[in-house]
C-alpha cells in the first residue's frame, strides 16, 4: 500500500472518533480546552506508535490463542510509561486528564489497531499507521476541544479571543457541551467524507 | 448517611455516563432498543461489582503491601478481562438462563471503561470494601438508568423524519447532550 495513503486515512476518511467512533470516552472526557484534548490526544498517539511497532515485531513469536492477553500487557506497559513521565514532566496535564489517562488502556482505538493492522502487516507500515491514526485522534480531540473552549470561555489554547470576557457559555465547557459538541462535528466529517469520496 | 450520599451522587449527581464520560462506547453501541440495553445493564452490574471488589483486595493486599502500585494499571485490566472470561464460563455452566440473557454484552465489557474507572475511582477515594461496593453497585445503577432512559428516546426518534447528514450516531449524541443537561440539574444535590 502507498504510504502516504496509509498515513493520511486516519485524518479525515478514516477519522478513529468521528467516522470510526473509537475512543470517545476520553474525547468526550478531557476535552474541556483545546490543550487538554492535544495532551490526550498525544499521549494516545505516542501508546498507538509504541504498540503497534512492538506488536507487529513479535506477532510472528506469539501463540495466537493468548495474542489478545500479550497485546493488552503491551499496551498497558506503554500506558505506564506516559503515566509515570506525565506525572513527572507535566504534573498540570496529568491532573487535568486524571482518569483518563491509566483508561487509554481501554481505549478500543489502539486495541483495534494492534488487532486490525500490526498483528497482520510489517513493522513500517505499522508504524505509519500509528502515527496516522494517533495524529488523526489528536486532531479530532483538538477540534472539539477548541470548539468547547471557544464557546465555553472565549479563548483558544488560552489566549482570549474576547479581551475582557471573564466566562462563555458554560454549558460548553461542562458535560452537555461534549456530547452536542461532538454530534455536530460528526455531521461535519459526514459532509466532508461524502465530498472527498 | 455517608452511604446515602455515595449513592445518590453516583446515581444522579455524578452520573458515571452523562457526566464522567465513562462506559460511551455500549451506551451509544447497544442503545438502539430498551430490551437489549436492560441486558447489558445487568451486565455491567454483575462484572462492575465483582471487578471492584477483586481489584481492591489486589490493591490494597498486593501491591501496597509489595510497594508495587504502579503496576496498577497493567494488573487491573489483566484481572478485569481474566475475571470477564472465568465469569462467562462459569454463568454458561451454572446458569444458563443468565447466561442467555448477559451473555453476548459479557465480551463487550472488557473494553468498558467504565468498569476499570470505577475500579481506579474507588482507590482514588480512599474507600473501604463496603463502601467500595455500594459505590459500584450504585455506579452501575447509574449507569442502568442513563441507558434505559437513552434506549427509550432512541426507539421514539427511530420514528422521525431526520436529515440524511444527521441520522444514527449525530442525533443521538445530541440527545445524549439534552439528557445531560437534565442531569445537571442534579448538581449541588450532595
Amino acid at each position: 500500500m502507498n504510504q502516504w495513503k496509509n498515513f493520511s486515512k486516519g485524518l479525515i476518511k478514516d477519522n478513529p472518533v468521528y467516522i470510526l467512533l473509537l475512543g470517545l470516552c476520553p474525547a468526550l472526557g478531557v476535552t474541556t480546552s483545546a490543550f487538554n484534548g492535544l495532551g490526550m490526544g498525544l499521549a494516545t498517539t505516542f501508546v498507538l506508535l509504541g504498540s503497534n511497532i512492538v506488536v507487529s515485531l513479535i506477532k510472528n513469536l506469539i501463540p495466537d490463542k493468548v495474542r489478545i492477553p500479550s497485546f493488552i500487557v503491551i499496551i498497558a506497559s506503554f500506558v505506564t510509561i506516559v503515566q509515570l513521565t506525565m506525572e513527572a514532566y507535566m504534573p498540570d496535564l496529568f491532573d487535568a486528564l486524571g482518569l483518563f489517562i491509566p483508561l487509554i488502556v481501554v481505549n478500543c482505538l489502539v486495541m483495534g489497531r494492534a488487532e486490525a493492522f500490526a498483528s497482520k502487516k510489517d513493522t513500517f507500515s505499522s508504524a505509519i499507521d500509528a502515527l496516522g491514526m494517533g495524529l488523526g485522534f489528536a486532531l479530532a480531540l483538538t477540534m472539539l476541544g477548541s470548539l468547547r473552549e471557544i464557546l465555553g470561555a472565549y479563548s483558544i489554547f488560552g489566549f482570549k479571543l474576547i479581551p475582557g470576557a471573564t466566562d462563555g457559555m458554560l454549558v460548553f465547557v461542562l458535560a452537555p457541551g461534549a456530547f452536542i459538541g461532538m454530534g455536530y462535528l460528526i455531521i461535519l466529517f459526514n459532509y466532508l467524507k461524502k465530498k472527498t469520496a | 448517611m455517608e452511604y446515602f450520599a455515595i449513592v445518590i451522587g453516583a446515581i444522579f449527581v455524578n452520573n458515571i455516563v452523562l457526566a464522567q464520560f465513562l462506559g460511551i462506547c455500549p451506551y451509544m453501541g447497544v442503545s438502539s432498543k430498551v430490551s437489549t440495553s436492560v441486558g447489558m445493564a445487568g451486565a455491567v452490574l454483575f462484572v462492575m461489582t465483582l471487578a471492584t471488589i477483586v481489584t481492591f483486595l489486589i490493591y490494597n493486599y498486593v501491591l501496597e503491601p509489595f510497594n508495587i502500585t504502579y503496576l496498577q494499571t497493567i494488573s487491573y485490566i489483566l484481572v478485569i478481562s481474566s475475571l470477564v472470561q472465568m465469569v462467562e464460563i462459569i454463568l454458561k455452566k451454572v446458569s444458563p438462563e443468565l447466561y442467555q440473557a448477559l451473555g453476548i454484552f459479557l465480551p463487550l465489557i472488557t473494553t468498558n471503561c467504565a468498569i476499570m474507572g470505577v475500579a481506579l475511582l474507588t482507590v482514588q477515594n480512599d474507600f473501604n470494601l463496603m463502601q467500595g461496593v455500594v459505590f459500584a453497585i450504585s455506579h452501575a445503577a447509574g449507569f442502568a438508568l442513563a441507558i434505559i432512559l437513552f434506549a427509550g428516546i432512541r426507539e421514539h426518534m427511530e420514528l422521525m423524519d431526520l436529515p440524511k447528514a444527521m441520522r444514527g450516531a449525530p442525533a443521538a449524541l445530541v440527545v445524549a447532550g439534552i439528557l445531560a443537561l437534565a442531569f445537571m440539574g442534579f448538581a449541588g444535590l450532595v
